[in-house]
């Protein structure tokens, strides 16, 4: 199948009728809501944060940031950035609670130093390594991306970008650009080596420390700036396992939280709710 | 947009990155509405020691909104000893999370550049020279 960033720029595929399909599309909801759902428990926000969405498009990820109940650290407050008026026309019928902008992330992130305490991003920034025009260069709209959205980000904060890369290049162009804007990164590989695998950017703006994010994680490739050597994540408890449940609920109690009783239930998949 | 998000935006303009008078931006004709929303006292007590309280003091004059208290207020200013909201907090949640600006422009103070917003949203698109 063709990839659409191949075919036309973002603003023009995500026409009217295509943006309309798109967040109609109860089974495209669904993945969109899963690996959104995944960013979050990267993220691992305690409190009402205030989020930077890239590529927002409908809202179908920001919404999902609204909804986080209390108990979790939730509801957080976001802000979509997206270049397709149309996908942003479907997300204003929707009455999603963040706030938009019409923006193309490849010139730049216009918020002052320091605002946000996160950032996420899913299925959007593979887009950058497509340049349309002659006067710009993939690099060149990295390069903006990374360095404004580094700077828009509170040290300690943290950023997740779920993306498509077409081929090993397109992965490793990027994660090169957000470690020379200075961020510690890392991938995470879900489902690797299917045809499902999704990627997992996971960034960290100083203080906040990327290995401690995504160490013990099946599948993840630890890009450390400082060191300049990547590590092989050892498997010990896969996040969303059982056996990672069990321990976030254990810790969670010593924390003086209340937590649901574990049952046979805890750990399996449960359908998405709409 | 929310006037909370109008507190954190600035000038996309590469030129106006380091000039100070690039944030905050400026309403112009500007069209308010009002939404309203459940009420998050921790993100507003999160929120709080990131807000330019003088860009919140500017704008809420340049909008001729209530004015407000000379010095950012206090976390315990928001809740009383029994755990209720104070008048602060709601008065801030009103300005902040339910006030926002509908239509209109948004002026930069060093570029004179202006964006425009409509239906709530702001166009930061850039023209390919100015970036
Ligand atoms: C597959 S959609 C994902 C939307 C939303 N995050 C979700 O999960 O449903 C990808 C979005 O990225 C946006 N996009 C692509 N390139 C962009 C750019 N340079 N600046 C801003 N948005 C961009 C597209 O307009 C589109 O809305
Ligand atoms: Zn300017």
């Amino acid at each position: 199948m063709s990839r659409p960033e191949d075919i036309l720029p973002p603003d023009l595929f995500y026409n009217d009728v295509e943006s309309r399909k798109y967040t109609t599309s109860s089974r495209i909801k669904g993945i969109q809501a899963d690996m959104t759902n995944r960013a979050l428990e990267l993220l691992d926000l305690e409190e009402p944060s205030f989020i930077l969405d890239i590529g927002c498009g409908s809202g179908l990820s920001g919404e999902i940031l609204t909804d986080v109940p209390e108990d979790e650290g939730g509801p957080h407050t976001w802000v979509g950035m997206d270049i397709s008026s149309s996908m942003l026309a479907q997300a204003l019928e929707r009455d999603v609670e963040g706030d938009m902008l019409l923006a193309d992330i490849g010139q730049g992130i216009p918020f002052r130093a320091g605002t946000f305490d996160a950032a996420i991003s899913i299925s959007a920034i593979q887009w950058l390594c497509n340049a349309e025009t002659a006067d710009v260069s993939p690099e060149g709209r990295l390069k903006r991306f990374f360095d404004g959205l580094y700077a828009s980000l509170k040290r300690g904060g943290k950023a997740v970008c779920q993306f498509y890369p077409k081929n090993p290049q397109q992965r490793s162009m990027i994660s090169n650009a957000a470690i020379k804007a200075g961020f510690g990164a890392g991938i995470l590989e879900d489902d690797p080596e299917t045809k499902n695998v999704k990627y997992y950017l996971v960034l960290s703006v100083g203080g906040g420390d990327v290995t401690g994010a995504v160490n013990g994680m099946e599948g993840v490739d630890v890009y450390d700036a400082r060191r300049k050597e990547r590590k092989r994540g050892k498997e010990v408890n896969k996040k969303g396992s059982k056996n990672w449940i069990l321990k976030k609920k254990a810790q969670m109690e010593a924390k003086g939280k209340v937590v649901k009783q574990n049952s046979k239930y805890t750990g399996r998949r449960r359908r998405t709710a709409f | 947009m929310k006037l909370l998000t109008l507190n954190f935006l600035t000038c996309a303009i590469k030129t106006c990155k380091s000039n100070p008078a690039s944030f905050p931006l400026h309403p112009k004709d500007a069209e308010l509405e009002q939404i309203e929303i459940d009420m998050n006292p921790i993100f507003i007590r999160n929120i709080l020691p990131r807000l330019d309280w003088v860009a919140l003091k500017t704008l809420s004059s340049e909008l001729g909104l209530a004015s407000l208290p000379e010095d950012v207020p206090t976390e315990e200013e928001l809740m009383g000893e029994d755990g209720e909201a104070t008048q602060t907090l709601k008065d801030l949640h009103v300005l902040l999370m339910e006030t926002g600006i509908a239509s209109g422009r948004l002026c930069c103070g060093a570029c004179g550049h202006e964006y425009a917003v409509k239906e709530g949203i702001a166009n930061f698109l850039l023209p390919s020279h100015l970036v």
